[in-house]
């Protein structure tokens, strides 16, 4: 599988490790009143759709960024790579 | 129509005339009390049992395809009973001990053999865990023996000894383990099932449930809709999707497991191999060919196919333990998709839904289990109470704080 890294281009996906679902990137908040469900339900509840899946991947062996990449999880077809980092801010959230 | 040698010799006899299909094709009934969806090893065992244990009846297993197409046909055929924790090892144990007596009990040829699983060892940490694993096993009725490497050297000697990484500096022996064929034990039991009056429907899939006020009434198939009592969901690595129809979340993810199969060799590797430092196992086959596999890709994937770089990696770690690896020729490789929980532990257990239960997140070890899932499934059904050996396979486990992390790798499901 090669992954279109936004900043280096085509990588091999050996470069990376795969961490999940890219829900990962909204950790609840740890005053909020359900605190408890929500971090149970963030650390292991998953959609699993087979089709289109938002993950996260890290480029371990690379510039040791995070990216956020759609993939189809039947054909393996990557059809957008973000940094992780852009999604972040774009939420509104990150340095 | 029962097998015995006298049958085999009249059948040799008479051209092979006499054999007749072992299980009906059923066309399903408006209800019935009990429906199993997944005509793999799980669901079969569980109407086998439903009706033979529990004395249940008006049973159905609905299969999407054709049973025995999912995992159960894509395994490396390995059983054995050799964990460590207390919520896993009697569970492992019951479902050895049935497949011992299974042949007898449904008269039927799955092939089970003993040969012995050798886990190889290459550190004084991991011996010590050896060691520590031997004797949980043996006081929970297994068996296990710790061999040195003059030990190993007896059984394999053929094995890279003086790998500078990783030496073999012994083994733990789990004599009792071993393969059976995966194929005879689908359709074992469902010719037991059958037998039993069970209804195996194949090529119809579960597209829904009929949910009325927290209690499911029934699935909607390609079929037209099933009316049940109680359902049970038996999927493999489906689980996600087919529960997500009745709007649950599972702490799962379905990942991909390569496996791969050698030429024929004259007999060579008498039982089991497993290499402790990479992750590496290895039998051969009744047919010659080494079966072997590795890990998991690592990443979401619903692609019954692996990608390149994981059979590379497999065929390295092969080469490493077993040099003479690189004179074969491979002939195949495939992949199977499997459930991946959280804490790499099954469920069976009660969904929240009245009348639905749940097996599944067998990880890449459910094989083995096959057997005993099916009876602590029927169990479950029938009683409402969870079997003896399965009461730690909750799905509110990681609310509770009760995982069953076997590796001890934490809460990821890649690392399992
Ligand atoms: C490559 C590989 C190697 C493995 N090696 C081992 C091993 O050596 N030892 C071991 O213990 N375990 C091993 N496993 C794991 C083991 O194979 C599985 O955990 C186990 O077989 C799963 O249970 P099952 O047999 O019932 O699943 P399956 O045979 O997959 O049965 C599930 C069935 O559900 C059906 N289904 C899915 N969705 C629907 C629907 N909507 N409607 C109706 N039917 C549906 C599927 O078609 C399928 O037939 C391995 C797995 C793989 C992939």
């Amino acid at each position: 599988m090669i992954i279109p890294h936004p900043l280096l281009g085509p990588r091999d996906a050996q470069e990376f490790t795969y961490l999940g679902d890219a829900s990962l990137i909204d950790r609840p908040d740890w005053q909020s009143e359900n605190a408890m469900q929500e971090f149970h339900d963030y650390l292991y509840l998953r959609e699993n759709p087979a089709g289109q899946h938002r993950e996260l991947w890290f480029h371990e062996q690379g510039d040791r960024s995070w990216l956020v990449v759609t993939r189809n999880t039947v054909t393996h077809e990557i059809t957008q790579v973000e940094l992780a980092s852009d999604v972040a801010r774009a939420q509104g959230r990150g340095r | 129509m029962t097998y015995s040698g006298f049958r085999v010799i009249r059948e040799a006899l008479t051209g092979h005339k006499g054999w007749r299909s072992v299980w009906r094709d059923a066309h399903p009934k408006p209800h019935y009390d009990f429906v199993v969806i997944g005509g793999g090893g799980h669901g079969l065992a569980t109407a086998y049992y439903l009706a033979r244990e529990f004395g249940e009846a008006n049973i159905a297993v609905v299969e999407k395809g054709w049973i025995g197409g999912g995992n159960v046909g894509r395994n490396t055929t390995i059983i054995r009973s050799n964990y460590l924790l207390d919520a896993n090892e009697p569970f492992y144990e019951f479902s050895l001990k049935l497949w011992e007596g299974l042949e007898q009990e449904l008269n039927y040829n799955a092939m089970v053999s003993q040969r012995g699983i050798l886990n190889l060892l290459h550190s004084d940490a991991q011996r010590d865990a050896a060691r520590r694993r031997g004797n949980a096993m043996i006081l929970n009725g297994s068996d296990a023996e710790l061999l040195d490497i003059a030990g190993v050297r007896k059984l394999y000697p053929f094995l890279n000894f003086e790998n500078a990484r990783f030496p073999i500096k012994g083994g733990l022996l789990h004599r009792r383990g071993g393969t059976v064929r995966h194929d005879a034990v689908a359709w074992g039991y469902a010719r037991g099932a059958d037998r039993q009056g069970v209804d195996i429907i194949q090529n119809c899939e579960v597209t829904g449930f009929r949910i009325k006020n927290g209690r499911c009434l029934g699935v909607e198939t390609t079929k037209g809709f099933i009316g049940a009592t109680k359902l049970g969901v038996s999927v493999a690595g489906s689980s996600s999707r087919v529960m997500a129809m009745a709007g649950m979340r599972l702490p799962i993810e379905s990942h991909v497991l390569q496996a791969f199969v050698s030429e024929g060799l004259k007999p060579t590797l008498p039982g089991v191999i497993t290499y402790g430092a990479g992750h590496f196992y290895c039998s051969q086959s009744n047919k010659g060919g080494l079966v072997f596999g590795g890990d998991i890709d690592g990443y979401n994937s619903y692609a019954q196919r692996g990608n390149l770089p994981t059979v590379e990696d497999v065929a390295e770690s092969g080469m490493s333990l077993i040099p003479a690896l690189g004179r074969i020729r491979l002939l195949r490789s495939w992949g199977g998709i499997m459930d991946m929980s959280m804490d790499g532990s099954p469920f069976i257990d009660k969904t929240p839904i009245d009348g639905l239960y749940f097996n599944g997140g067998w990880c890449y070890g459910g094989f083995k289990a096959t057997p005993a899932a099916g009876f602590a499934f029927a169990h479950l059904m029938s009683t409402d109470r969870s079997h003896k050996t399965a009461t730690a396979y909750r799905l509110d486990r990681f609310r509770t704080g009760h995982m069953i992390d076997e590796k001890g790798q934490g809460a990821q499901p890649n690392l399992h």
